[in-house]
């Protein structure tokens, strides 16, 4: 018996995930597993209430949720022979699975995190399908955080588990020769869900599920089991962006740009983990795009007062991120950077060059910069037209009231 | 000589079509089959899993991309297959990287229906 009560709450919190992850691998199903997981815990709040806690919940939950499904697979035989077939397998494969078996628990983990994020799903079903299965989220807080409706959303978490079982998609963690690239995959879903969360945060987030918290969740998570620099870059990239979340917006909601912010209210003890991560990435001698976007945004972070950015540091660290991914969205934040080193005629040159190029044409951040060094350089008319641009091609209504205002306060 | 007969089909059809209907039209299908066998004129046919199935496969730069969905561009035609025997899907993707045509076109993975032709 353990020793302090456990609520049942605050196991499923802690547990579920890792229960699922192990019933999935040992079932090769994941609505199988969830079922089970569901009737595991179900089973539990009746009989720990009245025998209490077992010292191994964990492994509790996954013998008991592998006998429920394997009692279910025998009831439907009566329709379906192949149910009854797959359930004496089941029985007969058993588990040597040691229950206090650590790297075992973590590599079903693992298994659960790639195969949701594995490239051959659509990036919006991978998304959706990370946030239920791996962060635990129902499909109707999934909806409402993408503003989508949840029919829609439970049709493409149903799609993409359709195509992990018709495609057959292995449960696997990628052996070392793919691992990086595939750890790109997940990564990349970590992000998106902290950037859907903190592009949103000044929404209606009250009804929101707190996305940014679940992607810094699930990078520390990720950091704990796989010792990869980028992992580590990722965490320090968010914590260091996160760390702004109080400044970035007044109380109605209305952007505030980075050299207007309050920076006594960014949060001190973010930045301070922040730029240990960074360290640590660094240290390890193989820096990746994530990490150097941590670099710039430390930069920021360092800087007690604007004037005391240094944007020759920051155009150096643009420079190197060009090396790896070839981008035009880096080369406008490069253009902005050099702006501010050398003075918005030099960046606005630049941004020019970029838009010549044609694949920014209606990216609406292009058309705000270019505006932004126009309106510095006393040029207002074609500052206006590019304010318009940016306006008619924003969609989130904070950026849209910002730059309606910039518009407006520009002299005529 | 040999040729290969390659089926194009609106999968939405396939999916509106009454059971019965469907399962005459496989049934044909198997029916040429046994006849091409028996002529000798039938080296392998099966029928593909639907497109949501799908996954493409491209090396550039000697990096692998894999994205979901079916190969969908109109410049560049149908040249080739590999049929192929793969574990998984992660074996198919990594042998698909390794065909060298991947390097300058596109490789489509889909799996082969295990039970010859169930409706998509």
């Amino acid at each position: 018996m353990t020793l302090a009560p456990v609520s049942i709450d605050d196991l499923y919190r802690r547990d579920s995930r890792q229960v699922l992850a192990t019933l999935i691998r040992l079932l090769g199903d994941f609505d199988l597993a969830e079922e089970a997981l569901q009737d595991a815990f179900a089973v539990a709040a009746e009989r720990w209430a009245r025998d209490g806690v077992p010292d191994n919940p964990r492994a509790w939950l996954v013998s008991t949720g592998r006998f429920k499904a394997i009692d279910k697979l025998r009831r439907r035989a009566r329709f379906d022979a192949a149910q009854g077939e797959l359930a004496d397998r089941l029985y007969d494969e058993g588990t040597d699975d040691d229950p206090d078996d650590r790297p075992q628990i973590e590599d079903d983990y693992l298994r659960l995190i790639f195969t949701c994020c594995h490239p051959a799903l659509a990036a919006d079903a991978r998304i959706a399908l990370t946030l239920r299965e791996v962060c635990g989220l129902t499909t109707e807080e999934i909806a409402r955080a993408f503003l989508t409706g949840a029919p829609t959303l439970a049709q493409r978490i149903v799609r993409a588990k359709a195509k992990i079982r018709d495609a057959r998609i292995p449960y696997a963690v990628p052996e070392a020769g793919a691992l990086a690239e595939r750890l790109g995959s997940v990564l990349q879903v970590v992000y998106l869900v902290f950037n859907e969360g903190y592009s949103a945060s000044s929404g209606n987030s009250l009804t929101r599920v707190d996305l940014t918290g679940e992607a810094i969740r699930l990078a520390r998570l990720l950091r704990q089991m796989l010792a990869e620099p980028e992992v580590t870059g990722l965490l320090a990239l968010m914590l260091l962006q996160n760390s702004r979340r109080e400044a970035r917006a007044t109380s109605d909601g209305d952007l505030i740009l980075l050299d207007e912010q309050d920076r006594s209210l960014w949060r001190q003890d973010a930045i301070d983990e922040g730029l240990a991560l960074l360290g640590d990435a660094f240290r390890s001698g193989r820096v990746g795009p994530y990490t150097l976007q941590a670099a710039i945004a430390a930069e920021h972070a360092r800087a007690a007062r604007p004037e005391d950015t240094d944007w020759g540091r920051i155009v150096q660290i643009y420079d190197a991120l060009t090396q790896i991914v070839a981008s035009p969205v880096v080369d406008l934040n490069r253009a902005v950077a050099v702006a501010m080193r050398d003075g918005p005629a030099a960046g606005l040159a630049q941004i020019e060059a970029i838009a010549a190029q044609g694949q920014l044409r209606g990216y609406h951040l292009l058309h705000s910069a270019k505006a932004d060094l126009l309106r510095r350089l006393g040029r207002y008319g074609e500052a206006r037209d590019a304010y318009r641009t940016a306006l008619n091609l924003a969609e989130q209504e904070p950026e849209k009231r910002f730059l309606a205002n910039r518009l407006r306060d520009l002299p005529a | 000589m040999k040729y290969i007969c390659l089926i194009y089909n609106e999968e939405s059809r396939l999916r509106a079509m009454a059971a019965d209907e469907y399962e005459s039209l496989a049934k044909e299908h198997l029916a040429l089959d046994d006849e091409l066998e028996e002529s000798g004129n039938l080296i392998a046919s099966d029928a593909l899993r639907p497109v949501q199935d799908a996954t493409t496969v491209r090396l550039r730069n000697g990096n692998l991309s894999v994205t979901d969905g079916p190969f969908a561009e109109t410049k560049e035609q149908l040249g080739g297959f590999y049929l192929i025997e793969a574990r998984d899907l992660n074996e198919a993707i990594r042998i698909a990287g390794r065909i060298p045509s991947a390097r300058t076109g596109s490789v489509e993975v889909r799996p082969i229906s295990p039970d010859c032709c169930v409706q998509p």
